[in-house]
């Protein structure tokens, strides 16, 4: 007899993932559709969602270069420390939200030795979801660089290109599709990230309020429903996402 | 040459500003009233309790996890179904969705309204506002990680050698811990320290299902926030350096695995 494999996955997969989102999506209409409606258009809603969507692109194209520029430091320079470097680059994977925003907080914040004080500003969601998505880019640049056939660019410089076009019309090309799936990947993660942002945003309505922290708001004040309703947009928002990365993926590997 | 110079400049500017900086100042932060005021901070009967805790909410989590991740990425490379694509989707559901809407989630089946509320108060188990509750959302968000470690290995080992043994007379489970297992060890090894490293800092999820009672159902990560908004930065900073300690370790470890996984192939 073979052992029941499929069975026992399917079975824990339901109970850990799809039960718990199965309540959350009947929850969202408890008070019926127009209650849903009322949850998600209310103007605390609505202000939390674009600055969340606005900010999560900000990171994404803030991480697209920074990313790019920091893989490519890391594969065709040398230097001493650069394995250093190159493990620390994952260290706002492994470190814990709330103390990535403390971080933050104690450099940065008001009573951080810095010459400026970002704290319950914009810039601090930013500065904050930059420091937890930095990995994602560069982790996926790093291989493809790795890999990139060099006799190429050579070929492209040997023929009059400069530096800067040889990049653009030579590297950059190869390199958008693993580009593009590690700022998406730093995209969704921005979208839902909560740890990092709540002590440093300040969470005021209206200003620094994310999403992810407009729902934690509504369940402390003994909404679920509303908040249901709101995580179930967000959600959709981060799926299609994920449904366009794995598409963009695929076609750009053929 | 001028210009590498340049990039390396920037790329190492910006980590030192985005990362080692704040990191840094956290350490400093921590210290600077003495290793004395540290070590009082971290043996206080809350943050013991707190630093307890989170270690019982790991050594449950990681090895569940770790057992049905196995099963499952079994499940994905050993066996033919329809909805394939369905699966490895629903796999990757917990890093898609916002720690709070995991939290949010699990108090809606759990939780005093909750689908299974009725069930749950006739047998007397409390999850919600209780340690079940913090390890069920910290068995959600760290779910993948062993899944999508072991599976690449298992399809990239193909099953010759499974057949091979079972031809041989060898049964399903000494097929598993005499070939598989030895095979898939080291992504296992990665998967574990991946697990372990969410496992101990996971907070937004545990923050909406544990009611942050005090002594009670306060993680390390909870005890930072609420030491935090208390003002007693201290402590705040003390555990966090506990933490980060933590991170670094399975930092370390990975670097380590990594190399041997590279000296293999």
């Amino acid at each position: 007899m073979r052992p029941p494999l499929l069975g026992v996955s399917i079975v824990w997969l339901s109970v850990m993932v799809l039960l718990p989102l199965a309540a959350l999506v009947a929850s969202s209409t408890d008070r019926g559709l127009g209650g849903f409606w009322n949850a998600i258009s209310s103007p605390e809603a609505v202000a939390a969602f674009k600055f969340t969507v606005l900010v999560a692109i900000a990171v994404a194209a803030v991480n697209a270069v920074s990313g790019t520029l920091i893989a490519w430091v890391l594969v065709r320079d040398e230097f001493r420390g650069k394995s250093l470097v190159n493990a620390l680059i994952d260290l706002p994977f492994a470190l814990p939200t709330i103390v990535a925003g403390l971080t933050l907080l104690a450099l940065y914040g008001p009573r951080g030795p810095a010459p400026f004080d970002v704290a319950f500003t914009k810039w601090a969601v930013l500065f904050a979801l930059v420091f937890v998505t930095l990995p994602f880019v560069v982790r996926s640049v790093q291989p493809v660089l790795m890999e990139l056939d060099r006799e190429v660019e050579e070929a492209a410089a040997s023929l009059g290109a400069g530096p800067f076009t040889t990049f653009r019309r030579v590297i950059l090309p190869s390199l958008a599709p693993a580009i593009a799936s590690g700022a998406g990947l730093a995209l969704g993660r921005a979208l839902g990230e909560f740890g990092s942002v709540v002590l440093i945003s300040g969470n005021l309505p209206f200003k620094t309020e994310v999403s992810s922290v407009f729902i934690y708001n509504r369940i402390q004040s003994g909404d679920q429903s509303g908040a249901a309703a709101v995580s179930v947009v967000l959600l959709a928002a981060s799926l299609v996402l994920l449904s366009g990365l794995t598409f963009l993926g695929r076609r750009w590997s053929r | 040459m001028k210009s590498r110079l340049a990039l390396r400049t920037v790329a190492l500017g910006y980590l030192t500003v985005l990362l080692v900086l704040p990191v840094g100042m956290v350490f400093y932060r921590a210290f600077e009233h003495g290793l004395g005021k540290f070590f009082d901070a971290l043996t206080t009967p809350q943050a013991q309790h707190a630093i307890g805790l989170t270690l019982l909410v790991v050594a449950i989590t990681v090895p569940v996890n770790t057992v049905f991740g196995i099963v499952t990425a079994l499940a994905l490379e050993r066996r033919s179904f329809h909805g394939r694509a369905v699966l490895e989707r629903v796999i990757d559901m917990p890093f898609v969705i916002s720690p709070i809407v995991v939290g949010l989630a699990l108090v809606l089946v759990y939780g005093e309204q909750g689908w299974a509320a009725n069930a749950l108060v006739a047998s007397g188990i409390r999850v919600i506002f209780s340690v079940p509750g913090i390890v069920l959302a910290t068995m959600f968000v760290s779910l993948p990680f062993v899944v999508r470690e072991v599976a690449p290995v298992l399809r990239e080992i193909g099953s010759e050698q499974e057949e091979a043994a079972q031809t041989l007379g060898a049964s399903g489970w000494q097929t598993f811990w005499r070939v598989t297992l030895p095979a898939i060890r080291p992504a296992v090894a990665y998967g574990v320290v991946l697990t372990t490293a969410r496992a101990l800092g996971e907070f937004g999820a545990v923050a909406v299902v544990s009611g942050h009672l005090q002594g009670q159902t306060e993680t390390m990560t909870l005890y930072v926030q609420d030491r935090f908004e208390g003002f007693d930065v201290t402590s705040a900073y003390a555990i966090s350096v506990l933490l980060a300690v933590f991170a670094m370790s399975a930092l370390l470890g990975m670097t380590y695995l990594d190399r041997r996984r590279a000296r293999r192939s």
